[in-house]
């Protein structure tokens, strides 16, 4: 059971607190009508699926009910971080290739372990 | 019966029992005594009772192994009476009672004279290596005459038949230090982290703290082990910051530092929790423990050697041997031979030795043992055979001779004379194998330590493993590390940890291990005696050696393909004996042919903890309305709609006899069309939203427009993902300019709400606007007929004209008093006003509302007769005649598409993708059967031609139907390929039983199609 910090909370909370909402940072297209069939079809239905570092969407649903985005390790399930919605990843699949140093820095604050 | 002869091998002295008070247990149904502080596995060595089980497959005799977990034959029935059955207890880990009352789990009807030892024999043949993976390769029906075969013969426990009287609960805990298993390293670790304060639990799973240390032949600061034990116990008790939870097994460990422990705190006091104060106490608990750093202390178990019928009982571990002698005071057994690849086998020997019993022998299979512990047995005068194994224990109920002679390990073969030596107990010790199953459970790949001759846990983030489970054994440098875990668990999670002055252990001089695992014999695996390895499911190494050569390389496979490491035993004592085999016969190294992975749960958890209290009427919330009682008072039958309890139908006596379902919805069904009926709608979703972008944002997630919706106005709303497929219906007014009510269907309240959040938040935070549930604030009562304009005037203030508060609007006003919203919406197609008032006033309007309407024949109505008037009046319901794959075209509601709606709302585009647009999707229909009597089956199968070949194509579904007491005839809703344009045209329903039903395509709505009767 993961353990998830909720960065509009400010705590540690339980899974069971949280929904999962699937692949972060997908954007409805600002112009719909404009879109193929084909291009309305990747954004309704396609999404990744990576062995390593991921971006997902959670929901505080039992708490303040606040969307936010989550860095996980599909591997280690470790989470890297969360960030509001609306920001962007400190930490993605080619800033992890690098030394893990430089991410670890940039964790927020309230990681304990 | 005087003691001594009862307990024929029980010591006089040592051990940690108490022999000034006597316990009875009966096993098999013999009865027998022993003492406090034994286990039921030493009160029956004890007893000398050799056989405690038969073996799974072959029907063999088996007897005690092990004096932990690990044990895989004296697995027990435990209960003196039905609804204390317990099934699958280790009896090496059952603490004895008095009036315990244990039978073995296998081997009915009799261990001693077993029946079904000639089946076994049968049982053999049936079931080779595969047995598993070829059984369910066989057709599904062949399962069935295995399975009752396997059942009746291997009896693997039984759960009991009456309800269980103890209760059971679950504790959340946090921790910042989490010490599994409290031997030598939990409790070095303990102690180092304690004294920082951090937050510290230690968890173990035996009656007493102190793992080997109880036991020991080793000396701390000179004196016995165990002083320093209750010494370290005795500080850490008196800590605050410190939970001691003895008879606690960690038995999973979960993805960040999620531990479940499962403490048994009565079941060392008898069958059932004693009762204190006339409260029945808690038998067990699962502590849900978030650890800020978890310690894996869990030591190491002892691999036996793999010979030849090392499955007769007195084939025993070298270290339970030494276990039994000094913790529980008995000899399991007369005269010794000890087979043994390393130093710390020779421990079982000299406590052997030391208990006055014989030793025949110690065979080595090392050919120049040397060090502190060898050279005690030679100073004791025992005879050391070098080179050697035990190649064959002989004897069948229970161990007569060790057949012993030199091995060339290199060439697993025998390359000397065999002597046989006469004795009852073998001992065997292989070396350790760490336990790592804790930090295998998250998929950590464990590591092979050749020097250790072991897999060591693999990394795993917040958990340190220290001392036997980290291959660590020597007791001096077992108590460093854990200390250091200690330290560095407490400064890890922000404490400050000074260093702990460690008690002098003894150095002791060891020589080096040999690898051997399986030892060979004179003749081959395939065609010698049965080398055992997994003694719980049976499998032997002539099966692994086998299954290698049917081709199967993986360890994983091979396990699967021999039931190795199955069921509740879980590979601890045989895995690694079985994968060196399986490199053996593959010629490559054991990490080569895989890792092994352990899975949780370690050992058994009774389902009782598991549930704890969530059970019975906790087992799932339930949603009761505020005018629940009065539907209990008046007799409703309920239906769940997810938490909800709504009333079904409210059945009446007539004669004395109550009505059936279809009597009760046909009356309450005709009192709505012709006089007045009243529904608890109380539970439909209802979500306030507020804010000046209200407007425009319903206008987005809603398929129709919303823009001209005025204040006093109601509008019937469809909502499509962004596929295109209805997800909820529901009708939202207008309170105030910038203030709207929204329902949505029962079920899907939580679900809409999280929706709109999702597309505040993610896609449109510009928009000002705020949603909060307020389904459980209101009340609704919909009272519908056409006599409810007339009943409602009585106790209302609102002007209720036909043309003034017309179809659609709705008002404040007050009913019976209170401050009430009254919605002119209609969901029956009769006149009908939506009454929602403060919850707390519900019960009141209610009554009021009954006062008055019994002149009206108001009538309640449940959920039954409101499907049957909203299907004849063609109303879908989301969820029913919608299944996520259906567009708002596929229903037929054009008129609530807005396609010129400026914004592209949710759904919109994919209206227009090539799917969407199939002339031949299934479309929603009426259904009308030929036959009036026949109320067609909802999920039945449409078919154009019934004569046509099976597989015949299938156009569609029925998604409702019903009876109409208004029609007096069957009806039902369907979807059909390009439905719309097949009105009038019949098709066929072909049924289970051979039947096949006819009915025409009509429209969907059955009753009243011009609306009037809800306008007048
Ligand atoms: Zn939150």
């Amino acid at each position: 059971m993961f353990y998830i910090y909720c960065p509009y909370c400010g705590e540690h909370r339980e899974e069971e607190e949280f929904h999962p909402k699937g692949q972060a940072h997908i954007e409805r297209p600002k112009e719909p009508e404009a879109c193929s069939d084909e291009e309305w079809g990747n954004y309704l239905f396609f999404r990744d699926n990576p062995r390593g570092v991921h971006h997902e969407m959670w929901v505080h649903a039992v708490g303040c009910r606040k969307f936010f985005n989550m860095t996980r390790h599909t591997v280690s399930y470790e989470i890297l971080e969360t960030y509001k919605m609306g920001e962007q990843p400190s930490i993605t699949a080619d800033s992890q290739a690098k030394p893990r140093e430089a991410a670890a820095v940039s964790q927020q604050e309230g990681v304990r372990a | 019966m005087s003691q001594s002869k009862q307990q024929m091998f029980r010591l006089n002295t040592g051990g940690r029992i108490d022999r000034s008070r006597t316990l009875s247990f009966t096993f098999n149904g013999q009865r027998y005594q022993g003492h406090p502080g034994d286990t039921l596995a030493s009160a029956l060595l004890a007893n000398g009772v050799d056989i405690v089980n038969r073996s799974f497959k072959y029907s063999r005799p088996r007897g005690i192994v092990a004096a932990g977990a690990e044990e895989p034959n004296a697995i027990v029935q435990l209960g003196s009476n039905e609804a204390a059955q317990v099934p699958n207890v280790r009896a090496t880990q059952q603490a004895l009672f008095d009036g315990l009352t244990a039978c073995s789990t296998n081997g009915w009807p009799n261990v001693q004279r077993d029946l079904m030892g000639l089946v076994g024999k049968l049982g053999g043949q049936f079931m080779p290596p595969g047995f598993y993976y070829k059984t369910f390769m066989a057709p599904a029906s062949m399962w069935l005459t295995y399975e009752k075969y396997i059942r009746k013969a291997a009896g693997l426990g039984r759960s009991p038949m009456e309800a269980d009287p103890d209760s059971y609960d679950h504790f959340n805990q946090h921790c910042d230090v989490l010490v599994v298993g409290a031997g030598a390293a939990g409790l070095a670790a303990a102690l180092a982290a304690a004294r920082s304060g951090a937050r510290v639990i230690v968890a173990d799973e035996q009656e007493e703290m102190g793992g080997s240390l109880l036991a020991s032949r080793e000396t701390l600061e000179g004196k016995p082990a165990d002083q320093w034990v209750a010494r370290v116990l005795g500080e850490l008790a008196s800590y605050e910051n410190v939970t001691l939870l003895p008879r606690t097994t960690a038995n999973g460990y979960h993805d960040h530092n999620f531990v479940t422990l499962h403490e048994r705190r009565t079941e060392h006091l008898g069958d059932t929790a004693p009762v204190e104060n006339g409260h029945r106490q808690v038998r067990a608990r699962l502590h849900r423990v978030r650890a800020g750093q978890v310690i894996l202390s869990t030591g190491a178990h002892e691999r036996p050697l793999v010979y030849a019928g090392n499955d007769v009982p007195g084939n025993l571990l070298a270290g339970a041997v030494s276990t039994y002698i000094r913790r529980y005071g008995v000899a399991p057994g007369r005269k010794l031979v000890l087979s043994t690849s390393n130093d710390y086998g020779y421990r079982a020997a000299l406590d052997w030795k030391e208990a006055g019993c014989e030793v025949v022998a110690i065979v080595d299979a090392r050919e120049a043992p040397a060090g502190d512990w060898v050279d005690a047995a030679r100073a004791q005068g025992i005879k050391i055979i070098t080179g050697s194994a035990v190649i064959e224990a002989k004897g069948s109920n229970r161990v007569t001779a060790a057949r012993v002679a030199k091995i060339d390990i290199d060439a697993f073969k025998v390359s000397g004379p065999v002597q046989e030596l006469a004795c009852d107990t073998i001992a065997s010790s292989g070396g350790y194998s760490p336990v790592i199953h804790l930090a295998s459970h998250t998929g950590a790949r464990p590591t092979w330590r050749e020097d250790i001759l072991g897999f060591v846990p693999g990394l795993v983030k917040g958990v340190q493993a220290c001392g036997g489970a980290k291959g660590t054994y020597t007791l001096g440098d077992v108590l460093a590390e854990g200390v250091e875990a200690g330290i560095r668990a407490a400064a890890t999670t922000g404490y400050t940890a000074q260093t702990v002055s460690l008690p002098s252990a003894e150095r002791l001089q060891q020589g080096p291990a040999v690898a051997l695992f399986q030892v060979p014999h004179e003749k081959s695996t395939l065609r010698g005696p049965k080398q055992f390895v997994d003694l719980q499911n049976d499998v032997t190494a002539a099966g692994i050696e086998l299954a290698t050569r049917e081709g199967f390389e993986s360890i994983e496979h091979i396990k699967r393909y021999t039931a190795m490491g199955f069921g509740t035993d879980q590979g601890k004592l045989g895995n690694i004996n079985g994968m060196a085999i399986a490199a053996r016969c593959l010629k490559r190294s054991i990490p080569e042919v895989g890792t092994t992975v352990f899975r949780p749960n370690y050992t058994p958890v009774t389902f009782g903890a598991i549930v704890g209290r969530h059970c019975r009427d906790l087992f799932d919330p339930e949603r009761y309305t505020a005018l629940h009682h009065w539907h209990v008072e008046r007799g409703a039958e309920f239906e769940d709609v997810g938490q909800w309890k709504r009333p079904w139908y409210y059945p009446q006596k007539v004669n004395g006899k109550a009505e059936t379902i279809q009597e009760a919805v046909a009356r309450e069904c005709l009192a709505v069309r012709e006089k007045v009926g009243i529904l608890d709608a109380s539970t439909l979703g209802k979500i306030d939203i507020q804010g000046p972008d209200a407007r425009e944002f319903l206008a987005r997630v809603y398929t129709n427009k919303w823009e001209k919706l005025a204040v006093g106005k109601c509008r019937y709303g469809l909502m499509c993902k962004d596929d295109g497929m209805v997800t909820d219906d529901g009708v939202t007014s207008c309170l105030a300019e910038n203030h709207f009510l929204m329902t949505t269907t029962t079920g899907g309240a939580a679900a809409i709400l999280e929706w709109l959040e999702l597309w505040h938040q993610t896609e449109w935070p510009e928009l000002d606007v705020y949603f909060s549930s307020v389904t459980d604030h209101w009340a609704t009562m919909t009272i519908t007929g056409p006599e409810a304009r007339k009943l409602l005037a009585e106790i209302s203030d609102i002007d209720l004209d036909r043309d003034s508060f017309k179809f659609m609007d709705w008002r404040s006003g007050k009913v019976a008093g209170v401050p009430a919203r009254v919605f002119r919406i209609s969901f029956t197609g009769e006149l009908t006003f939506e009454i929602n008032v403060q919850a707390n006033y519900a019960m009141h309007v209610w009554q009021t509302l009954f006062k008055h309407g019994e002149k009206y024949g108001l009538t309640p109505y449940g959920t039954e007769t409101m499907h049957v008037l909203r299907a004849e009046k063609g109303f879908i319901i989301v969820g029913q005649e919608t299944d996520g794959s259906v567009t708002p075209e596929d229903l037929g509601m054009q008129w609530a598409i807005g396609y010129d709606k400026p914004y592209s709302w949710i759904g919109k585009r994919a209206l227009t993708r090539s799917d969407t647009k199939r002339e031949n999707r299934k479309q929603l229909v009426g259904l009308r059967p030929k036959d009036p009597k026949v109320v067609l089956e909802e999920g039945a199968q449409i078919v154009l031609d019934p004569k046509h070949a099976i597989p015949m194509p299938m156009v569609g579904h029925v998604t409702s139907s019903y009876y109409s007491p208004i029609l007096d005839s069957g009806f039902a809703l369907a979807v059909v390929k390009g439905g719309h344009q097949r009105l009038g045209e019949t098709v066929y329903l072909p049924m289970a039983d051979g039947q096949t039903f006819e009915a025409e395509i009509v429209s969907t709505i059955f009753y009243d199609p011009k609306g009037e009767r809800q306008n007048v």
